[in-house]
């Protein structure tokens, strides 16, 4: 079975951004860029798949500018076999992007499909389930454990008030949560390697996709600021500012 | 125009995040409808008549139904979808699910956790994790969107008297089952609810200590408990606690961070609290800078002396 992995390249999650003044966007050159951290679990979940003999073969799919050659270098030292680079200087959007990978299902036939429950970018949370959709698939977001057994894949998702286990049929679209696994260190012969795989480049043209943007960023604005807080000396000076001050107990 | 909202609940009463929705989806200046989808929530869908402002409830009554399947719900939705020019979920687990789901088969964007509806096809969401408000316009026919509950006020749960209307259910999709559930006990104040919330960090060293510090408080001021992503993946308190990003994002009256240093992911899921006090031995720490009061202190002494003080 084959597993396709798709992942973003991201600003790094450290890196506080700044909202441009302009308002048109956040300011994102010469930022330190990295692979979106849930894709990262899943592309080890994948990898950890392949190791336990129930996968294959796993793909790193990524869609976006020529740049993000490197983030599949990255999921190929992780150890992902191959990559494919969907190249567009186009701002892609999560429906064009789950239209997209649903072009690559159709060419690659992949049992699994895990991606990252949300980038830390866009905040979206919708490409899994848009995918899921398209490829009239079963899914299981926020998963935090996976486990094949023949045709059918038990997933354990995160939700609101604990935990809930769903049965899917193979094949299925996963999104990963932070509890999933903790991604192992890429190291220094394995990205030499990583170097060698294999990676092809396809226009969204070659897969027949339109990619226009549906939504219109009107703006984007700095949040409003707190106003600057104090600092009190103790314990008993606490209680009287949120007793007399703030009324809030 | 008609605005159509999933209703979030437990077959007998509605969760409250669907009253945020209700508010965002009047907002839209449009006719509301509810959507009540599960197996024997008769009762949920004459609660959610009563709700103020909604004119319409359907009730969707059949066993594919009743574990929300993503695969059946978004069908359910998708049968009645070209009614309603707006679609609105709750930004919750269940609606984050399913809206995507509905919004790629409409073959429309979704958009996601909006916080201020500036017209019918304008809205403020948060990215970045909340570092900046980006104001969005649609282009599509149907707008699809989850709502973020603490940016919009709660509709009143009384005063409404909508019609029930009820619908066979869809058809299983044969394609997931599900299996089981494993629910956290908890019989404090809902995390995304409360008013008072008292969130501990890494710096409580261990699952018995987290309890011991600070169960007492959150008793003592009835709040809800919450945590930062560091004490959640050290295991001192279960994962749906979580406060952040990648959390539950809260915004009560009184936010209360201990031996919490303030990642900006952190941050992301309470800066909207009305008033945040922060204990922290470490006076360089960045939750600091969003706090309305800071005691730099040990919070293993602080925190047993405030509750001897409150």
């Amino acid at each position: 079975m084959k597993v396709l992995v798709p992942v973003k390249r991201v600003v790094d999650y450290n890196v506080k951004v700044r909202v441009k003044s302009d308002g048109t966007g956040v300011d994102i050159a010469n930022v330190k860029m990295s692979m979106n951290p849930f894709d990262e679990i899943a592309v080890e979940e994948a990898v950890r798949l392949k190791e336990k003999g129930v996968v294959t073969e796993v793909i790193a799919v990524s869609c976006g500018v020529t740049q993000c050659q490197e983030t599949l270098r990255t999921a190929m030292a992780i150890g992902a076999d191959r990559g494919i680079l969907v190249e567009t200087t186009q701002e892609l959007q999560p429906l064009a992007v789950a239209k997209l990978l649903n072009a690559l299902i159709a060419k690659e036939q992949p049992g699994l499909i895990i991606l990252g429950k949300q980038a830390i970018d866009d905040d979206s949370n919708q490409t899994g389930q848009m995918l899921a959709a398209l490829a009239d698939l079963p899914q299981a977001t926020n998963a935090s454990k996976v486990e094949v057994a023949g045709d059918k894949v038990s997933v354990t998702r995160e939700v609101d008030g604990g935990l809930e286990t769903l049965s899917l049929n193979i094949p299925a679209v996963i999104t990963t949560d932070l509890r999933l696994n903790e991604p192992r260190y890429v190291t220094l012969p394995n990205i030499m390697k990583a170097k060698k795989k294999q990676l092809d480049t396809f226009k969204p043209e070659d897969l027949g996709v339109d990619v226009t943007p549906r939504l219109k960023t009107v703006k984007v604005s700095e949040p409003a600021k707190r106003g600057a807080g104090v600092k009190v000396p103790d314990v008993a000076a606490l209680v009287d500012k949120l007793k007399n001050e703030a009324k809030v107990i | 125009m008609t605005a159509l909202v999933i209703a979030e609940h437990d077959n007998a009463s509605i969760k409250s995040a669907t009253l945020n929705a209700v508010t965002a989806a009047k907002a839209c200046d449009a006719d509301v409808h509810v959507l009540v989808a599960g197996e024997g929530a008769a009762a949920a869908a004459q609660a959610a008549a009563q709700i103020a402002g909604v004119s319409k409830v359907i009730l969707a009554e059949g066993v594919s139904l009743k574990n929300g399947l993503a695969e059946n719900v978004a069908a359910q939705v998708l049968a009645i979808a070209s009614n309603y020019s707006h679609i609105l979920f709750p930004a919750t687990a269940a609606g984050k699910n399913v809206a995507p789901r509905v919004a790629a088969k409409l073959d429309v964007a979704q958009i996601s956790d909006i916080t201020k509806v500036v017209s019918a096809d304008t809205f403020e969401r948060p990215i970045y994790a909340g570092n900046a408000i980006a104001t969005v316009q649609s282009v599509d026919g149907t707008k699809v969107i989850t709502v973020r509950g603490t940016g919009f006020d709660a509709a009143p749960t009384t005063g409404g008297s909508a019609t029930v209307e009820t619908v066979a259910a869809v058809a299983d999709s044969g394609k997931s089952a599900f299996v089981g559930r494993e629910v956290t006990k908890n019989d404090r104040p809902e995390l995304t609810a409360a008013k008072i919330i008292v969130s501990g960090g890494r710096a409580l060293g261990s699952a018995e200590k987290f309890t011991e510090v600070m169960t007492p408080l959150a008793d003592k001021l009835n709040a809800a408990i919450g945590a930062s992503r560091a004490a959640v993946d050290a295991g001192y308190a279960p994962n749906d606690l979580q406060v952040g990003q990648t959390g539950k994002i809260v915004a009560p009256q009184l936010y209360i961070a201990a031996g919490i240093s303030g990642a900006i992911q952190h941050l992301a899921g309470m800066k909207d609290s009305k008033v945040i006090v922060a204990i922290n031995k470490d006076e360089e720490a960045p939750i600091f800078s969003v706090a309305d009061y800071g005691l730099v202190a040990d919070l293993f002494v602080a925190v047993p002396e405030l509750l001897s003080k409150l």
